[in-house]
């Protein structure tokens, strides 16, 4: 990346569309109704990329608001981690669904060495604290 | 009366006649903050303070870091910003409730603000407004200029081609997000690919969700099919929490799931769902929103749905439970939060209440008015009845109309309705049969097309759907499966319009907050930041816009009325002839009724507004001063229309001194000469409901008060009907034709009359 977006950027796709990529590098443009016919297009195509995430932080940021860039900053590294690792990591964060934080923590050590997830992986280490603290490694059912 | 009443009854029976309202199947629930029946003040509501330690929350709202619940941390670590919360905190309750609703205070002051206040800060500073203040502050702070909407598209037997159909019409009319459900949980892929057709036809834009099991819905929206989601709930309480099977960390994960994912997503929370979930630790409505919110700003969700949601009966059989609602929206966006607000689960059975309170979004605006305005019928909506619904649509396009406020709907013209639902059903029934997962009969479509409700469809039944959801998973179907299938049917444009839709996750554009697209572009609180700072500034409706909210149907005007009577001269030339016998003198017999009428009776005016044919009139009133021994002579008055005067001056032309007044539209009155104007005798004020017979009773008691006799006055019985409202426009219209006749000193003139036919 190079310089940083702000409001008058947006919305990116108009106005900055070179800076608008999917995930196999496709630009906006080419993603007609006549490519999708032809089978050049698939979903990967259509997937958010970081980039775009972090763009839409910075966005965020200019205005304020960085909560939401936080959560747009996560989800751009979450875009790496396989479907089937969100949701189990998911259901793993759901209360009772571990006996006790270590395997919280194992998770976040996992997505950092694989997916390089910084920000998740603190953020689950952060949760395996709190739930400890509040008793929530009880089994529910 | 003839039989004997009782009188004995113990009540009065008032009481009765309320009892059958619809209002009193609403239950009302008494104050009681110890469990956790109030609004504004909680028994144990905490009393707002916050202590910084090194960039670090040590306390907040009266609890110490050591104790905090995993709401309290949560919020403590990603909601408050302790560069701000120091100067913010600081300011007194009463002067921040007094910046809400300052014009001249900047809503991104207040927003800035906000990321320094406790819950408890935020719920006592809102407590100060009244419902008003709330309403103005609430439009001055949400987060985008231009207001939208979202519809509810679902329906009884979770039918495809329904759906599709509901979907195009929900396009159509202007919401700019559609949500659906299902009756049966399976047919969730069904369901989201059918409103995923229907949403792309006639136009493209409209984002669309389906509200199913949290893993599933991601797994529908990364299939392409949705673009979307709003359920991702939380609470105020740590068990209701833990009870909702979630935790603040589980929620925001799943948030920054969607973000990953291209797709838009809001929180969801509302007064009284603690209440309802038994863990409400007697603490108010309020105070526990404002935790829901300031947790949802520091998950980084862009927005929120909220104001009551599935709690709004609850909260609002609670004393100032509807000021309640609308201070928690209000604290929303003064958190920054796109608001979907709430104005969905119907949060009684009387339409008064309804009406009211919608009324303050409605003229104020907000992101999403309703978070699910029914579109279908009640009995259709799998989400439970929403406040408007189907049934009550155009109610709302004419508030829209009455206040000149945009709720983000417009008019659909009923052929243009059946197109778009044809289209619809066609484009889906086609990507059915061709993706091989059913085939829809013509006498399915046709039955589709035109049925208002899913009572009325012979179409798929749920186990059909549930085969076609079964396959739709099995088969991994996507959206670029979909749009290929329509391009293939020559559903070019509804290809289109998928495609764009789904290109918008590429750039994440309407991933910043309240983003919706319009005209094919995405606005939000970025590009179209609500910038209300006094009259003249913030959202305001272009012509072009005004234009659409007046469009509504059946709207009456001067040609539509005169033509309408162009139909009654044809009748009436059959039945009657008028004759002009010169200016008419004063009478010297004295059973003599004089009839006076207006200068367009007959000639320009046919009918009265209960329908009766004039001339039936005149034969009535004609047999009536007959039977009293009297004799009619019609009057034509050129100097006015007005009935009291037509009556006066036809008295003072009458041999007896009494006169009877008529105008066209079948106003009557008798008088007297030597009266005021406006002191008659008797007078028929509401046309539309006076008959033949009163007329003849009129014309009879005309001849008693010539004999210097009091007759039983007429009574025209009316049962309350809104006359003014079914009728007075034609009047005035009918009434204008009139008065641009009459000429200043004009003479009167007699008129002879012939009966043509024998029937009225």
């Amino acid at each position: 990346m190079t310089d940083k977006l702000h409001a008058k950027d947006y919305p990116i796709a108009e106005t900055r569309p070179e800076r608008v990529l999917g995930q196999r590098g496709k630009p906006l443009a080419s993603l007609t109704l006549e490519a999708v016919m032809d089978g050049d297009v698939g979903m990967e195509d259509l997937r958010i990329t970081p980039q775009a995430l972090l763009q839409q932080a910075q966005i965020a940021k200019s205005v304020g608001r960085t909560a939401l860039a936080g959560n747009l900053e996560r989800a751009a590294e979450m875009t790496g981690i396989p479907q089937a690792e969100v949701m189990q990591i998911y259901e793993l964060l759901r209360p009772g669904r571990t006996k006790s934080k270590q395997e919280l923590l194992d998770t976040a050590q996992r997505i950092r060495s694989n997916h390089k997830a910084d920000l998740l992986a603190s953020f689950i280490e952060e949760a395996a604290e709190f739930y400890e603290k509040r008793g929530l490694f009880r089994k529910r059912y | 009366m003839t039989d004997s009443p009782s009188y004995d009854a113990n009540r009065w029976r008032r009481f009765d006649d309320w009892d059958n309202r619809p209002l009193r199947q609403d239950q009302f629930a008494v104050e009681d903050p110890e469990n956790g029946f109030s609004a504004f003040a909680g028994a144990a509501d905490p009393r707002p303070g916050l202590t910084i330690l090194g960039g670090q929350v040590t306390e907040m709202d009266g609890v110490p870091a050591e104790e905090f619940d995993m709401i309290d941390a949560f919020i403590a670590t990603y909601h408050i910003d302790p560069h701000i919360a120091e100067e913010a905190m600081a300011i007194p309750s009463s002067d921040l409730a007094r910046m809400l609703v300052d014009m001249n205070v900047p809503r991104t002051a207040l927003t800035r603000l906000a990321r320094g206040l406790t819950p408890a800060k935020l719920a006592e500073a809102v407590a100060q407004l009244n419902a008003m203040e709330i309403a103005f502050a609430y439009s001055k702070m949400r987060a985008r200029k231009t207001p939208g909407n979202q519809a509810h598209v679902t329906n009884a037997k979770d039918d495809p081609l329904q759906l599709a159909a509901d979907a195009a019409i929900a396009v159509a009319l202007g919401f700019d997000e559609i949500e659906t459900t299902m009756r049966v949980a399976r047919n969730s892929w069904s369901n989201a690919l059918a409103c995923c057709v229907g949403s792309a036809v006639g136009r493209a834009g409209t984002l669309f969700q389906c509200s199913s099991e949290e893993a599933e819905e991601l797994e529908i929206g990364m299939a392409g099919f949705t673009s979307y989601a709003e359920t991702v709930s939380v609470y105020g309480t740590e068990s209701a929490f833990i009870d909702g099977d979630d935790t603040p960390w589980s929620k925001a994960w799943l948030a920054a799931a969607y973000a990953s994912r291209g797709i838009k997503m809001r929180c969801t929370s509302g007064a009284a769902a603690e209440l309802l979930m038994g863990f409400h630790e007697a603490k108010s409505l309020l105070y526990l929103e404002a935790r829901c919110l300031c947790l949802q700003r520091g998950m980084g969700s862009q927005g929120t749905q909220n104001g009551g949601i599935d709690g709004a009966p609850l909260a609002s059989s609670i004393p100032g439970g509807v000021r309640e609602i609308m201070a928690e929206n209000l604290i929303a966006v003064w958190l920054d939060l796109e608001c979907a607000s709430g104005n969905d689960a119907r949060h009684s059975e009387s339409d008064m209440r309804v009406a009211a309170k919608v009324l303050p979004y409605l003229i104020g605006g907000s992101d999403l008015i309703c978070s699910g305005f029914g579109s279908i019928l009640k009995y259709d909506n799998s989400f439970n009845p929403s406040s408007f619904n189907g049934e009550e649509l155009e109610e709302f396009l004419v508030l829209q109309r009455d206040f000149e406020a945009d709720g983000g709907l417009t008019s659909v013209e009923d052929a243009r309705a059946l197109d778009l639902r044809r289209r619809a059903i066609d484009a889906l029934s086609f990507v059915l049969n061709d993706l091989g997962l059913a085939t829809a009969t013509t006498a399915m479509k046709r039955s589709v097309a035109v049925a208002s409700g899913s009572n009325d469809t012979d179409s798929f039944a749920p186990r059909d759907v549930a085969l076609i959801s079964d396959k739709i998973r099995a088969n991994a179907v996507d959206v670029l499966d979909v749009i290929r299938s329509l391009h293939r049917g020559g559903f070019t444009e509804e290809a289109e319009n998928l495609l764009f839709l789904i290109k918008l996750r590429v750039s994440g554009d309407y991933l910043q907050t309240s983003a919706i697209v319009r005209d094919g572009h995405v606005i939000s609180a970025i590009n179209d930041p609500n910038d209300y700072s006094g009259p003249g500034s913030g959202y305001r409706l272009t012509d072009q816009r005004r234009e659409e909210l007046v469009a509504i149907r059946d709207v009456l005007n001067r040609e539509e009325v005169l033509r309408a009577e162009a139909v009654s001269e044809m009748s009436e030339a059959k039945s009657i002839r008028y004759q002009s016998m010169g200016p008419a003198t004063p009478g010297t017999t004295a059973h003599e009724i004089v009839v006076g009428v207006s200068p367009g009776f007959g000639s320009k005016i046919f009918r009265t507004l209960a329908g009766h044919r004039l001339s039936a009139v005149l034969r009535a009133l004609e047999t009536g001063i007959e039977r009293g021994g009297g004799t009619m002579r019609l009057v034509r008055f050129w100097h006015t229309a007005d009935t009291s005067f037509l009556g006066l001056s036809a008295a003072c032309l009458s041999g007896s001194g009494l006169g009877i007044g008529l105008q066209s539209k079948g106003t009557a009155v008798i008088h007297q000469k030597d009266r005021l104007p406006h002191n008659n005798l008797e007078l028929f004020s509401n046309a539309p409901i006076t008959t033949l017979e009163h007329y003849e009773q009129l014309g009879f008691n005309a001849t008693v008060y010539a004999g210097d006799a009091l007759p039983e006055p007429v009574v025209v019985p009316t049962r309350g009907e809104a006359l003014g409202a079914r009728f007075h426009a034609r009047v005035a219209l009918t009434y204008a034709i009139e008065t641009a006749m009459t000429e200043d000193n004009s003479a009167p003139e007699d008129l002879k009359i012939t009966f043509l036919e024998q029937s009225t």
